[in-house]
């Protein structure tokens, strides 16, 4: 049990530190959150600024502690968030890292690396959500291309991306789990039609994207045809386990500059508050333990994170609400001013028990695959 | 980074485990409630086992081992709920003659103003000469009071030691909930299959694994901060989990013969030691400013 780095691991972390120290003064002010082209073209140019530093591969070639550390310095120094490089960069291209071919691997991975495509995640539709199984979008087999029919939702980065992993029913008898496909779809492919949704919080986060006869190559299929569950909970894993390492650094920031803001506006004087304050504390530098623990867990286990990830979400999402609730009283009256710092992302908060898998399903995932209860109602 | 037990840590926690399951098991512990003493033969075998000498160096006639290891004992006895002031004897292991062997039990005046085991320990630290006794919550912790008693800080060696005692019976409390969950039936089928008690389960696990995380942290840095979150985190694991774990248990639950009271009392007892609460976020708070 220990919490010590390799030399070659302090090395890097200097090394980005050092670098880190010099590219961030020169990167241009943050596009609105409405500006979604804004957006894509400001996270771009910033993975493209890592690429070319050399840093970009850490999302699939470095070891897992390396990852860690390039996620804890990053944040640390208040870097850009991945934004619209989530999917591709934290879960779809470590995917096809993990299970596509070494020529799907060729095609895809090095243009999320250089920041020159962006991807979204089409999961979910309106009548299978949480139990993802149920999907009906159809995909059947003509000629070297799938013909795919149907639609999904709440699909977060779709009106920006280039690609969407996909999935898709290809056999329609099998059980639920056993007849289901993952695709990389091209977005700009015809009979692909993407309507925003506006979230709570205002802002065209996701969408709706209809698919009417969209040819899709067989040779885009990553892992085998009705296999596709399979290769979903590979997805899963990824963004379940890792994908929000790097934003509990960002809560612990957001933290300090609370307490901060509370002296200055007289709220630290309040022993209520002053203790939740403590607690949160309490509770991201657990979090931030646990993430070492599942990374260091994954570390022994060949790289692709176990159902820890479900444990660590399940703390997170609650406590980062709690966080930015916490934050509307130190905000008082001023915490109902949009324009504030943190109202946002109160609201945004607000998606994190939802998004990724909801509580109770993680609840219930935490139950029957760690604990090893019974399936039922 | 190897933030994983290694194996000799494990076969400490295994030795450890094997040790308690022996002398102290499910029917030794109610059985013990009928009669509450201090068992001094186990605690010399505790002592004989180097439970009490794990921190002193191998020079002075001790195990040589670090907080981490030592973490990993104190979870082990917290979640047998073996009784006694084993974290006062730990610490006073190395100072106090005979406390390292588990000759000499060892009690201490707490900074809250409370002693355990006051009068089957040998040695007292602090000033007990006016300690009036309490009928205490916990039928396995005696209990007195000391009017006045203000210690100073606490020890965070102590208040690190009670968190992993608090993470040892949250873990007792998650398995006993998944047993019974799985064995219980209502309805036809047990009533682990019921959402409502499986995300019960859900959240007993998912506070002991972060409690976990925090206490094995501090182990390794010691810092002080990691020590108060560690401290906050498994009170509330063992809490909230023993409240979950009776819970769950239904009306076998609210029974004295049911172990589960047991394990509620003792996290209420040890929850009041110095260090913990409103002493740990109040640290918490100051270090963020810091
Ligand atoms: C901001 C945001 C971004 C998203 N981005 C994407 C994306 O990019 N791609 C994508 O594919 N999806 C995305 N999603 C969708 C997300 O994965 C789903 O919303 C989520 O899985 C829940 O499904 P649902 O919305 O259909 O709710 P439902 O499944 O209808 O759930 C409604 C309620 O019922 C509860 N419930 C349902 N089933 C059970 C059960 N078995 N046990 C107990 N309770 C249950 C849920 O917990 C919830 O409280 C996003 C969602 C949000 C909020």
């Amino acid at each position: 049990m220990d919490l010590a780095y390799t030399p070659e691991e302090e090395e890097f972390r200097a090394r980005l530190r050092e670098w880190l120290a010099k590219a961030l003064p020169g990167l241009p002010p943050q596009p609105s959150p409405e500006d979604w082209p804004g957006r894509r073209a400001y996270d771009l140019g910033w993975q493209r600024m890592l690429y070319d530093a050399g840093y970009a591969h850490v999302h699939w070639d470095a070891s897992p502690t390396t990852r860690l550390i390039f996620l804890e310095e990053t944040e640390t120094a208040g870097a850009p968030y991945v934004g619209a490089g989530f999917v591709g960069l934290l879960h779809a291209g470590p995917t096809i890292a993990a299970e596509g071919t070494a020529g799907q691997r060729d095609r895809w991975l090095p243009p999320i690396l250089r920041g020159e495509e962006v991807w979204c995640q089409g999961f979910s539709e309106p009548e299978a959500g949480s139990d993802l199984a149920a999907l009906r979008t159809r995909a059947h087999r003509d000629g070297d291309d799938y013909v795919v029919t149907g639609s999904k939702i709440w699909t977060s980065h779709a009106e920006v991306a280039d690609w969407c992993e996909l999935l898709v029913r290809t056999d329609p008898k099998a059980p639920k789990h056993r007849g289901i496909t993952w695709l990389a779809m091209p977005m700009s492919a015809p009979g692909v039609v993407v309507r925003p949704l506006r979230t709570l919080a205002g802002s065209a986060e996701f969408a709706e994207v209809f698919l009417d006869e969209v040819r899709v190559p067989v040779a885009n299929r990553v892992g085998d045809e009705n296999d596709g569950w399979r290769v979903t909970m590979v997805t899963l894993s990824f963004e379940r386990g890792t994908a929000f390492v790097g934003e509990v650094v960002a809560c612990r920031r957001v933290l300090g500059e609370l307490a901060r803001t509370a002296r200055d506006n007289g709220r630290w004087d309040d022993p209520v508050l002053r203790r939740r304050l403590g607690r949160l504390n309490a509770d991201f530098r657990a979090l931030w333990r646990l993430t070492q623990w599942n990374v260091s867990e994954a570390e022994a286990n060949g790289g692709v994170p176990g159902v820890g990830g479900s444990v660590f979400k399940l703390g997170y999402s609650h406590a980062r609400q709690e966080l930015y609730d916490t934050a509307a009283e130190v905000l008082g009256p001023e915490s109902l001013d949009l324009e504030r710092p943190w109202v946002l992302d109160r609201l945004s908060s607000l998606s994190y028990t939802i998004a990724a898998g909801t509580s109770q399903i993680q609840r219930n995932i935490v139950a029957e695959r760690i604990l090893g209860l019974p399936k039922g109602r | 980074m190897r933030f994983q037990l290694s194996e000799e840590q494990r076969a400490l926690r295994a030795g450890m485990r094997e040790l308690l399951v022996r002398r102290f098991d499910g029917d030794v512990l109610r059985a013990a409630v009928a009669e509450p003493r201090l068992d001094r033969a186990l605690w010399r075998e505790l002592g004989a086992a180097g439970f009490f000498a794990l921190r002193v160096p191998e020079a002075d006639g001790g195990v040589g081992l670090g907080l981490p290891e030592t973490v990993l004992a104190f979870e082990e006895a917290g979640r047998a709920l073996l009784p006694g002031p084993l974290v006062a004897t730990h610490l006073a292991a190395g100072t106090v003659p005979g406390a390292a062997e588990g000759e000499t039990v060892v009690t201490d005046v707490d900074g809250g103003g409370l002693v355990e085991w006051l009068e089957e320990a040998d040695v007292v630290r602090g000033d007990a000469a006016a300690a009036v006794p309490l009928k205490s919550v916990d039928p396995l912790t005696p209990l007195h009071r000391v009017p006045g008693a203000h210690g100073g800080a606490a020890d965070p060696v102590a208040v690190l030691l009670t968190a992993a005692e608090q993470l040892g019976t949250a873990t007792r409390a998650c398995e006993l909930a998944v047993q019974h969950a799985g064995t219980r039936e209502q309805f036809g089928q047990p009533i682990g299959a019921f959402q409502a008690v499986k995300h019960l389960c859900a959240q007993l696990l998912v506070r002991a694994e972060t409690a976990r995380a925090a206490v094995y942290a501090a182990a390794v840095t010691g810092d002080p901060m990691d020590i108060a979150a560690a401290r906050l985190l498994a009170d509330e694991a063992a809490e909230r989990g023993a409240r979950d774990c009776l819970q769950v248990h239904g009306g076998m639950g609210f029974t004295w013969e049911c172990e589960v009271h047991l394990l509620l009392k003792r996290a209420w007892v040890r929850a009041r030691r110095s260090g913990g609460g409103a002493e740990s976020e109040e640290s918490l708070a100051a270090g963020l400013l810091a």
